[in-house]
């Protein structure tokens, strides 16, 4: 299970899906293991607005990363950019606002090269704890927390 | 025609495996119709600057199953829907079924990236998307609300006396002593994990039903789609009735079918979408 996935998950427990404390669930004992992918910075660009930050910081600092800055780094072109200019301009005027290379590379071994193998995520709200083994996590619910 | 990933990993015995319904999926997915579509709803827009972001579309297969339709979509992300950085999201309620897609799509990607003609081979991640995660799950209860792009679903829709028990032990996968007892019982457990994957309960509409209702909740607000499978007695006219009328700008077509009996047809797939 990669690092992402949990800034897309929340408690299984339909009564914790408005409090806001079912959100992000928090890792436990995690062990955590590195896959390979090939660096590919616009595929980082288009996750990014996909990922809340807020709760990507909680996330990363349970796991032990300290490198993610407190600012989700802005990719929005310089809005001067709304007149498309000719292709060879572009390329020169193109990253006015980039965030360096740096904060990508370490975001993208986050994000996307970072796995839970073993461990629990538990939800900050009911403290139900599901378990994740060999890579996968468990949600579903004894019968007594219902559908 | 895009090649259909194999399953050759799939036991049989305890995992529902490709058949004609998830092979209409495929054939719809990648139908010139649907990739119009799913293009011009989710790509990447010519007119704006090549520099500012377009969020990636995240996919969500509801009851993977063997994972062939997951690493279809998966895996040819470029031609569905113009852009490869697509981010896969599975869930199960069977152990097996996600340990089986995970695979699935891993070396699906693996092979796609591999196959390229030399020039143009590229790592997962630049030529296919990347699968996030499989989850052990009942239906999309995990998945935070209005997250989901692209939500897949090819249901247990067969009519039939109950459904099965979704039991906390279906994830137990623990190799169990080969006794004749045991045998017995992970016979048994294995039919329970076939069964939840076809039997749908009074007019097999059960769970379709079920995942209706989380639907408006895990689409994206603004333009998720969903894609899910009926059969004829699962009566697909009134279930798309009853789409018309929820709250809201949704819309609902049938973009697929198959299986031409005597003027009806046997399986069908309905788009649902918010316009
Ligand atoms: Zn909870």
């Amino acid at each position: 299970m990669k690092i992402l996935t949990v800034n897309f998950l929340t408690c299984a427990v339909k009564a914790c899906k408005t409090s806001p404390l079912s959100f992000p669930l928090h890792f436990r004992d995690a062990e955590l293991e590195q896959s390979d992918i090939g660096y590919n910075p616009s595929f980082l660009r288009n996750i990014l607005p996909r990922v809340d930050w807020e709760a990507l910081k909680v996330t990363a600092t349970e796991l032990g990363f300290t490198t993610v800055p407190s600012e989700k780094p802005n990719l929005d072109p310089a809005p001067s950019n709304t007149d498309l200019p000719a292709p060879e301009t572009a390329m020169e005027t193109s990253e006015p606002d980039v965030a360096d290379e740096k904060v990508m590379r370490d975001l993208h071994t986050l994000l996307l090269e970072t796995e839970v193998r073993e461990g629990k995520m538990v939800c900050g709200n009911c403290g139900h704890e599901y378990k994740i083994k060999e890579g996968i996590a468990n949600f579903l619910l004894p019968s007594h927390l219902g559908r | 025609m895009l090649p259909t990933p194999s399953t050759s990993h799939v036991d049989p015995n305890r995992i529902y495996e490709p058949a004609e319904d998830s092979y209409l999926l495929l054939d719809t997915l990648s139908s010139t119709n649907e990739t119009n579509f799913l293009k011009h709803h989710f790509g990447q827009s010519g007119t704006q600057s090549r520099n500012a972001p377009t969020p990636s579309p995240i996919v969500l297969e509801v009851g993977t199953g063997s994972g062939v339709i997951l690493a279809f979509v998966t895996a040819n992300a470029e031609a569905i829907f113009g852009r490869p950085d697509v981010l896969a999201l599975g869930t199960d309620v069977n152990n097996f079924a996600c340990q089986a897609t995970k695979q699935t799509v891993l070396q699906t990607c693996e092979g796609f990236a591999r196959d390229m003609p030399s020039g143009l081979r590229r790592s997962p991640s630049e030529s296919t998307g990347l699968l996030l995660a499989t989850l052990g799950a009942d239906l999309a209860s995990p998945i935070r609300g209005g997250m989901i792009d692209v939500l897949i679903f090819n249901p247990p829709y067969v009519p039939s006396a109950g459904v099965p028990d979704i039991k906390g032990n279906t994830l137990d996968s623990e190799p169990a002593p080969d006794d004749a007892k045991s045998r017995a019982e992970s016979y048994e457990r294995d039919s329970r994990l076939l069964a939840l994957s076809y039997e749908g309960g009074v007019d097999g509409m059960e769970v379709i039903n079920r995942l209706l209702e989380q639907l408006p909740q895990v689409l994206n607000r603004d333009k998720g789609v969903a894609y899910i499978l009926l059969c004829q007695q699962n009566r697909p006219e009134e279930t798309m009735q009853r789409i018309y009328n929820w709250v809201g700008d949704w819309y609902v077509e049938v973009v697929g079918r198959s299986g031409n009996v005597a003027g009806w047809e046997k399986l069908c797939i309905i788009r649902i979408w918010k316009g």
